[in-house]
């Protein structure tokens, strides 16, 4: 989707997580990069070089903030202190908008630090959707929704996972972040067809897309973000690009992380499929 | 599992068969959190019995689908592992220091026990070894004979967190350090200096095992050898000797400086909020004028005083 609502009105194109590895190699060299995607935790912090490092990025570069640990599907309330930090780091960065999970990891304040499956029911679904609008309220930032990958499904879901994302970015009136690799992980994992999920998503929502490397292993895949991008991942992503159009695209590599150079290679190779996006018709509107 | 220290409140006796309420919802996932931070079993897997007694299997089966080639119980115990892994993975990388006084084994079975107990009740990952220190005083059979040694490590090890990321105060402008009477001066340390009193010297350990795990990084190619490398070479346990030791950053880096006694009993007092002229005297009636200068000098050089 080209610049909307629910990504700031922004048109990003092709950005790559900021890593620890990369910092002295971007520092020092100041390569090209359309924009930066950093994990908000890692610098919801009080000083030292996390913050230097973010203040010498934001100089040069466009940042969006990325979140693991918002838990919209917690049925937790938001953590008030937790919202006070994102909102003091969505300030500094001024980031157009920000992402994080429709899953859910904590209880009764335990933190499981994991992205565990939402149960798909309406209950559910209006639950998360209140929750979502009430941290956009208080962050004053729209957000995007991120579809996970996921192991586990629950007896008690009432519909598919497409469903239900739609269910809850309708309700809470917000974007999304389409994980292209997460979607056909859970269709591997779960038997259903990836391009059914992306048929059923509200395109005109989708405000951010992220591309990764997964793990086969005998009888199930993992998210592993640690590989290139497989070719059915690409495939996946050229469709979506054609359905929602030319979408900020992000390459997440977090694990056995190589060169800056190729993990930048590997993210520009979304260009191939962006020229097949723009020729394609517009993207649905609501 | 104790769970008036996790906070977490006990499972439901079984999952709830629909999600009409926010109780329910708050029923299922506890009961799935109560089932992920199991320690694992010796081969790495879900444990097979629930807290009742039924088998794990049977729980899983009420709430988990099966697909077409994992049982409930084999999906359940994916995130049971992912859970393990990821945390063992941030403590090992956090604690290199206390993985040498342990030893690789009973390094892990401390950490399970110490998360068993004290799950993280923080939404970043920064805090998971925050409570360690209290969890080995607690529980001193996890760590025996080395427990003091193993104490000393773990608090300056979370120096060391505190100092990369620890806030920094306004340092006072000396034209207002001048004017104001050392009898009613009250400075502060910078959050990021941690002041130590060690029964170990614990900072030349800790640097003797950070350089052999760096060697050994470096002679292999393969991402991420350190686990898996050759055992590593010994780095001996340091004799008892008491150390006053201050870490802290500068310029964005981590580093230790070692104080003599007086200067410690100073910093301490200051950090305590006593008045210069009162936290002087604290360092005894040894210590010299031009000592006292000497030092303070330093500690505005590096940066450590601040406004209270």
């Amino acid at each position: 989707m080209p610049a909307n609502a629910f990504n700031g009105q922004t048109e990003y194109g092709i950005g790559i997580g900021l890593r620890v590895p990369h910092y002295r190699h971007i520092l020092e060299r100041k390569p090209v990069v359309d924009w930066f995607e950093i994990i908000s935790e890692n610098f919801m912090v009080d000083g030292g070089r996390p913050l230097e490092v973010l203040d010498r990025i934001l100089e040069q570069y466009q940042v969006v903030q990325h979140g693991v640990s918002m838990y919209f599907g917690s049925a937790d309330k938001p953590d008030r202190a937790h919202l006070k930090k994102l909102k003091t780091l969505v300030r500094r960065t001024k980031t157009p908008w920000l992402s994080d999970h429709l899953c859910w990891g904590s209880v009764d304040g335990t933190y499981t630090h994991d992205l565990l499956p939402m149960p798909y029911t309406f209950a559910s679904a209006r639950r998360t959707a209140e929750k979502i609008r009430q941290i956009r309220d208080y962050l004053e930032v729209p957000i995007c929704v991120e579809n996970v990958s996921s192991y586990a499904e629950f007896h008690v879901s009432e519909m598919t996972e497409w469903e239900f994302l739609t269910e809850v970015v309708e309700r809470a009136d917000c974007g999304i972040l389409l994980d292209v690799n997460n979607i056909y992980v859970s269709a591997q994992n779960h038997g259903f067809n990836p391009y059914d999920y992306l048929a059923g998503v509200p395109h005109h929502r989708v405000g951010q897309m992220h591309v990764a490397g997964h793990t086969r292993f005998e009888k199930y895949i993992l998210d592993t973000h640690d590989h290139p991008v497989l070719d059915p991942v690409w495939k996946l992503y050229a469709h979506a690009t054609k359905l929602c159009g030319v979408t900020a695209t992000l390459l997440e590599w977090d694990d056995k992380i190589p060169s800056f150079d190729e993990v930048h290679h590997e993210a520009l190779k979304a260009n191939e499929f962006i020229a097949g996006a723009k020729a394609a018709k517009p993207a649905r509107q609501p | 599992m104790s769970l008036r220290a996790t906070g977490l409140k006990p499972p439901p006796p079984h999952a709830p068969r629909r999600l009409a309420t926010t109780a329910d919802v708050v029923k299922l996932q506890r009961l799935m959190t109560h089932i992920l931070v199991r320690p694992l079993t010796k081969h790495d897997g879900l444990q097979p019995a629930w807290i009742d007694g039924r088998p794990m299997a049977e729980v899983a089966a009420e709430f988990i689908k099966p697909n077409d080639r994992l049982s409930a119980f084999d999906r359940l115990q994916l995130y049971n592992r992912m859970y393990w892994f990821r945390l063992l993975d941030i403590m090992h990388d956090d604690n290199p220091g206390l993985r040498a006084v342990l030893g690789p084994r009973r390094f892990v079975r401390l950490v399970e026990a110490y998360l068993a107990k004290y799950p993280s009740r923080s939404f970043t990952l920064r805090n998971l070894a925050s409570r360690l220190g209290q969890f080995i005083r607690e529980e001193p059979r996890w760590t025996a004979p080395h427990t003091a040694l193993a104490r000393a490590v773990v608090r300056f090890e979370w120096a060391q967190t505190v100092a990369f990321d620890g806030a920094q105060r306004p340092v006072p402008a000396p034209g207002a350090l001048a004017r104001t009477p050392p009898a009613r001066l009250r400075l502060a340390l910078q959050p990021y200096v941690t002041l130590l009193d060690l029964d170990y010297p614990v900072d030349e350990f800790v640097i003797a095992v950070k350089r052999r795990d760096a060697l050994r990084t470096e002679a292999s190619n393969a991402v991420d050898s350190t686990r898996r490398a050759a055992p590593a070479k010994h780095v001996r346990r340091p004799r008892r000797r008491r150390i006053y030791v201050a870490v802290h950053r500068l310029d964005h880096q981590l580093f230790y400086k070692r104080l003599e006694r007086p200067a410690f009993l100073i910093l301490q007092a200051l950090a305590a909020g006593r008045p210069l002229a009162a936290a002087v005297t604290a360092g005894g009636r040894r210590v010299r004028p031009d000592q006292v200068r000497e030092w303070f000098a330093t500690w505005m050089q590096l940066g450590w005083l601040c406004k209270r």
